[in-house]
């Protein structure tokens, strides 16, 4: 009988008890589901994009679902970052999970000052830093898809915090490497990989689009493969962990991620069917480590054997 | 206490209107399950489907939870082939219900428009004390079963669009008339299309009696988590967002922001294409 797998994981500081996080926004702010589970069984809690100041996101519908997966458009709807710390991170902190607070802006400045005031608060474990928003002084082009804007904002927060700092890369990006490396250099301690992909659905018999944003993000299975290629790419670009994500059901697309190089993954749109999907990859790794006679995750990461 | 239960299907019938009732072995949903609540159920076999479907809960008694609903699109066609045995995933209860006690003194009224019977018929149930039940259908074909309330002792009113069955023409016209000389202490309940939902709040509003209404949305989580099924509130700090899954789906008619509540269900054209 081999001993039991260690599951744990050391991202950039951030302590996990197992590699499998929640995707920020689809676990919402901490109560949502904690009826159903302890959350302190998930690797990591990563929180819904807050942003400064109170955001009112788009208008509904702002969800549909396509084969494979769903198309959203919420538009990052956020209480503020004063709200989050005052109604919901004392419940994230009675619970033994390091708390990541994904943030987000529509200026540096935004950035900034959202970073300050989250890393000031007592029980925030790391910041993913969303850079899949608008830039308002750049005409609305996302931070993500240009390098150096991407790099320009990583670094400004880098200069506000102390915490792990984790830039969530988009996938609709030429050089998912140079991007990754551009953030790296540019102070980040781990990346994290994929939002959600460029997409929209068309009613055909009002002619007219389903999302009342027009557009959203496709996330779900359809992703996953796409997903892959990306987080394979950018954990050889850079030293920093990643964070893989995108379509994650079960253990086996988790394991493609960490065997692609990912030091930890996160489930998304599958919490929305199973909220206990998580739990259930971190199982699946566990038994997959002990057939595979791995002694720890840690050693199972970027171990593709190329043809 | 929301939870998640493998049910096992008890009974699976199609009543009339081309709805069907599909009873479930649950009992810790059944036991915590109010009126106005709803379950999120996960369809075995429609394994591209991302996202559970909302069904109000149409009876909860020992252990036992009921849903009526009718086959629209890819999950609840998949639904209609469940055999008793068979187990689903349910999440619920899930949602705030319809406040039973906002009936105390008064007369209710139930406004129903389609499977918005469900929730109503649950609440029924609970009230004890019988008050008037409308039911309106586009024709008698798709009208539900109000048989049961009738047996109850409640006063039964229904209309169809086309005549075929009770009075001819919309259920709110058949509400007018009998508002006109209606009980002052008043209380309504309604479930159904958005348009019929405002035309309550707006009686409600010029009456100056109460009303509960029941919303339904679009869904991701069912929990609160996803911010999909949003809708405008009144507030004293302003309007804001309230989540329909978490927050409704009952609301106080008056708390809603109705110039802002348009929303789309799928046309038949655009339901996710059969596959399983
Ligand atoms: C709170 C609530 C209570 C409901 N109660 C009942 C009930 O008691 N009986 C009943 O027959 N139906 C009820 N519905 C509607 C029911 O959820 C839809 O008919 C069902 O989701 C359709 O799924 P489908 O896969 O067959 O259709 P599709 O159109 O293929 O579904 C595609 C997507 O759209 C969503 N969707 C489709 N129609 C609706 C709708 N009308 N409202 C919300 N989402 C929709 C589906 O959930 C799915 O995510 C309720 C909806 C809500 C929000
Ligand atoms: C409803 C919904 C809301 C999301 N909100 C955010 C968000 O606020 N910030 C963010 O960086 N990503 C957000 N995402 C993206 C997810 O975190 C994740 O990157 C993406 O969905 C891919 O993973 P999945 O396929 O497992 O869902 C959201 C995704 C969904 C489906
Ligand atoms: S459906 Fe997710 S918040 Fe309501």
């Amino acid at each position: 009988m081999s001993a039991e797998p260690d599951l744990t994981v050391d991202l950039a500081g951030i302590r996990m008890k197992n590699p499998v996080m929640v995707a920020s926004g689809t676990y919402g702010y901490g109560p949502e589901y904690a009826d159903l589970l302890d959350l302190g069984r998930l690797g990591a809690f990563v929180v819904k994009g807050i942003r400064i100041e109170p955001w009112d996101g788009n208008p509904p519908p702002r969800l549909v679902e396509v084969p494979g997966g769903l198309v959203n458009a919420i538009g990052l709807q956020s209480p503020g970052a004063d709200k989050f710390i005052a109604d919901y991170l004392p419940f994230l902190r009675a619970y033994d999970v390091p708390v990541i607070v994904n943030i987000w802006g529509r200026t540096i400045d935004e950035y900034e000052r959202v970073a300050e005031r989250l890393s000031a608060a007592e029980g925030v474990a790391g910041l993913e830093l969303n850079i899949s928003c608008p830039n308002i002084k750049a005409g609305g082009s996302s931070f993500g898809t240009d390098p150096r804007a991407a790099a320009q904002v990583t670094a400004a927060v880098r200069r506000r915090t102390a915490l792990p700092l984790i830039p969530k890369l988009p996938p609709n990006v030429p050089d998912i490497g140079g991007l990754a490396r551009a953030v790296a250099e540019a102070g980040a301690d781990a990346v994290s990989l994929i939002n959600t992909i460029p997409a929209m659905v068309i009613d055909t018999a009002a002619r007219r689009p389903v999302l009342a944003n027009v557009a959203g993000g496709l996330s779900g299975p359809a992703v996953h493969a796409v997903a892959v290629k990306l987080v394979w790419e950018a954990a050889r670009a850079v030293r920093v962990p990643v964070v893989g994500m995108g379509g994650i059901v079960g253990a086996r697309e988790a394991l493609e991620f960490i065997i692609a190089g990912a030091s930890a993954v996160a489930v998304g749109t599958a919490n929305f069917r199973d909220p206990l999907a998580p739990l259930a990859v971190a199982d699946g790794i566990r038994d997959y480590l002990v057939e595979h006679n791995f002694k720890s995750v840690r050693e199972l990461v970027g171990t593709l054997r190329l043809p | 206490m929301m939870r998640i239960e493998q049910a096992a299907v008890v009974s699976h019938e199609a009543v009339r209107g081309g709805y069907r009732v599909l009873t479930f072995a649950a009992p810790a949903i059944a036991r915590e399950a109010a009126p106005g609540q709803f379950v999120h159920l996960s369809v075995a076999g429609l394994i591209e489907a991302s996202l559970r479907r909302p069904f109000s809960v149409y009876a909860a008694e020992k252990e036992r939870i009921a849903i009526m609903y009718k086959p629209v699109g890819a999950g609840t066609r998949a639904m209609t082939r469940l055999a008793p045995g068979e187990t689903v995933s349910l999440m619920g209860p899930l949602g705030r219900g319809f406040p039973t006690e906002a009936a105390e003194g008064r007369h209710a009224a139930l406004v129903a428009g389609g499977y918005g019977l469900a929730p109503l018929c649950f609440l029924a149930r609970r009230l004890g004390r019988p008050g008037t039940v409308f039911v309106g259908a586009a024709t008698a074909a798709v009208l539900p079963s109000v048989g049961e309330l009738s047996a109850l002792g409640w006063d039964t009113r229904t209309a169809t669009e086309d005549g075929t069955a009770g009075e001819s023409g919309l259920i709110t016209e058949a509400l007018d008339r009998w508002l006109a000389e209606a009980p002052e202490a008043l209380v309504c309940y309604a479930c159904g299309p958005n348009g019929l939902l405002r035309a309550v709040a707006e009686r409600a509003a010029r009456g100056g009696w109460p009303a509960w209404v029941s919303l339904e949305r679009r869904m991701g989580c069912g929990a609160g988590a996803c911010l999909a099924c949003v809708q405008k509130v009144r507030t004293p700090e302003g309007t804001q967002w309230a989540r329909v899954c978490r927050d409704g789906p009952v609301f106080n008619a008056a708390e809603i922001a109705w110039e802002e509540s348009d929303c789309v269900a799928p046309t038949a054209e655009n339901r996710t294409p059969a596959r399983s």
